[in-house]
């Protein structure tokens, strides 16, 4: 359960000797043999002089998802084809009913009522992201993700600084937002969700609210990179919660592994990927951590595939 | 001061910026800006508004168009349904309560299955002074260059733009024969005179507040509108 207090906020752990696997450790020994380090040198070398292509493969199957996900939604509406009807907080897909994780949670705080359909929707909602991975709803739909992208690379582009916030603020505004909707009878949170505030504003027509959002997203290219998305979201968190016992994982195999860290430079939330540091993997074949969104960046940049996707329980035994 | 320290407060300051910013939401609805004529079955303003998820599927049902999404000016309201009727009132055009039916929150609440039994507001004479029927005055021509209705004379099953629609009436009797519900509002003599031509709308308790009269009165302002149930006001 690492992965989830790393989730909440803890700092990465580096296992000691004893908590890591024979296995491992011998595959870190062996890494530390001079003809190994050399051979590594080599490696990196070599792909330093001639880079492979760097196809963003998984990046563009997921901003084509996002958009698909939101056009349904506008099309549904513009064409009234109600194939999939109202926006991301809650809809009818072909009927039935989905509801967002954490718009139900904030309506069911304020209301302090348990809405049949609300449960019905969120039970489906539940169910599907437990399949598909958790904040794999963050990377593969939310339309705010997709600007926020566009945001960190004219972060990196225009060489900004970035001020780093602790993580565990994200865990203390979850509480904060439940809290408050229990206290106030209001779903406080939905007044500044960037999600519902996009999803409405493609679907419905903008609004000042809009204001919001793109304050948001100046924050995160002048300030802190990825701001919301890292160290904000409270869906984000609730959604990484289901994540926690999804089959659908991107996995680490330690033996590929050059220890680069261009999959870490890349990563949304790095600490999950501490155990590509050398040293800091307790087995030699892992998953990665519940707060991870399944987006495939860290994929797309590994050099040696030593990070791929995996389904639990689907591929065949070695 | 070190980085661990530094960026910590740098989170809380955050933190309390995202806290407060969402918290400004409560001005709006402290200072009872926040004055809506929610659609049809709307529970109680603060229930609704604790209950409403803000997904708009109301929106897409309404045949007229009736219900749009409030903006960030509502405050916590932001995203929660409400209409405008004077722009475009809903008309019952769907013959059932649609927008009911479509909520997923019970915002819009299921014990309601007629329109007769809705109760949004409540319409009032608030111009006497320019209602053309009490001034004895009939109506010709197109009564308001915006809104849709649906006529069923014309087209039983679409709404149609009222400025396509012109009327040609000895006495304006718009608010009564454009009323969706019977026995809603009715015109009374307004003196003892069987000649004297002139009535006044008489609003009775059947009345469901859906500004269809506030929709199609022709005079500006108009002369009749609807009022919020009490409790929404609060």
């Amino acid at each position: 359960m690492s992965g989830l207090r790393g989730m909440l906020g803890w700092a990465p752990h580096r296992p000691t000797p004893e908590e890591m696997s024979p296995e491992a450790r011998d595959l870190l020994q062996h890494k530390r043999s001079p003809a190994e380090r050399d051979r590594r040198k080599a490696a990196i070398k070599a792909e330093k002089q001639a880079p492979p292509a760097h196809r963003p493969v998984w990046r563009n199957r997921r901003w084509l998802s996002i958009a698909l996900v939101n056009l349904m939604f506008v099309a549904s509406f513009q064409f009234d084809i109600q194939l999939v009807e109202g926006a991301l907080t809650a809809s009818r897909f072909v009927g039935f009913h989905m509801a967002d994780l954490n718009s139900a949670l904030q309506v069911m705080l304020a209301y302090k009522t348990v809405v049949i359909n609300l449960v019905i929707g969120t039970t489906t909602v539940l169910l599907m992201w437990l399949l598909l991975g958790g904040r794999s709803f963050c990377s593969w739909v939310c339309p705010y993700h997709l600007v926020a992208e566009l945001a960190e690379m004219l972060h990196l582009k225009l060489g900004m600084r970035d001020h780093p916030m602790h993580r565990g603020m994200r865990t203390a505004l979850w509480l904060v937002f439940s809290a408050l909707a229990v206290i106030t009878g209001y779903t406080v949170f939905e007044t500044i969700s960037p999600v519902g505030i996009l999803s409405r504003a493609l679907i419905y027509g903008g609004g000042v609210a809009l204001v919001w959002v793109g304050a948001l997203l100046l924050f995160e290219i002048f300030y802190t990179r990825r701001f919301w998305c890292r160290y904000a979201c409270p869906i984000g968190l609730t959604y990484g919660l289901v994540g926690t016992v999804s089959p659908i994982k991107v996995a680490y195999d330690a033996e590929a592994c050059l220890h680069e860290g261009e999959c870490r430079q890349v990563c949304l939330v790095p600490h999950v990927l501490h155990m590509t540091r050398m040293g800091h993997n307790a087995e030699v074949k892992m998953d990665i951590g519940a707060d991870c969104t399944r987006c495939g960046l860290c994929i797309d940049a590994c050099p040696t595939g030593a990070l791929k996707f995996r389904i639990k329980g689907l591929e065949a035994r070695s | 001061m070190d980085a661990d320290r530094r960026t910590l407060l740098r989170s809380l300051a955050a933190a309390a910026l995202v806290v407060g910013v969402s918290m400004l939401g409560a001005i709006p609805i402290a200072r009872g800006l926040v004055q809506r004529l929610r659609p049809p079955g709307a529970l109680g303003e603060k229930e609704f508004l604790a209950a409403c998820i803000k997904c708009g599927q109301c929106v897409q049902v309404c045949p007229v168009e009736a219900i749009v999404l409030a903006d960030a000016w509502d405050g916590f309201g932001l995203g929660a349904p409400y209409v405008d009727a004077r722009a475009q009132a809903c008309d019952f055009s769907c013959d059932a309560v649609q927008c009911i039916l479509a909520c997923p929150s019970g915002a819009l609440s299921h014990a309601l299955n007629a329109k007769e039994q809705v109760r949004m507001g409540f319409a009032r004479l608030d111009r006497p002074d320019l209602c053309l029927a009490r001034l004895g005055q009939g109506f010709k021509g197109v009564a308001r260059e915006v809104g849709l209705h649906r006529y069923s004379e014309v087209d039983r099953w679409n709404p149609i733009p009222i400025a396509k629609h012109p009327y040609d009436l000895p006495l304006c009797d718009l608010c009564v024969r454009e009323c969706p519900i019977e026995g809603a509002i009715r015109l009374d003599p307004l003196g003892d005179d069987p000649l004297d031509p002139r009535r006044t709308p008489v609003v009775t308790d059947r009345c469901v507040g859906c500004g269809m009269c506030e929709m199609i009165c022709p005079t500006e302002p108009a002369a009749i509108v609807i009022d919020l149930p009490k409790e929404a006001k609060a």
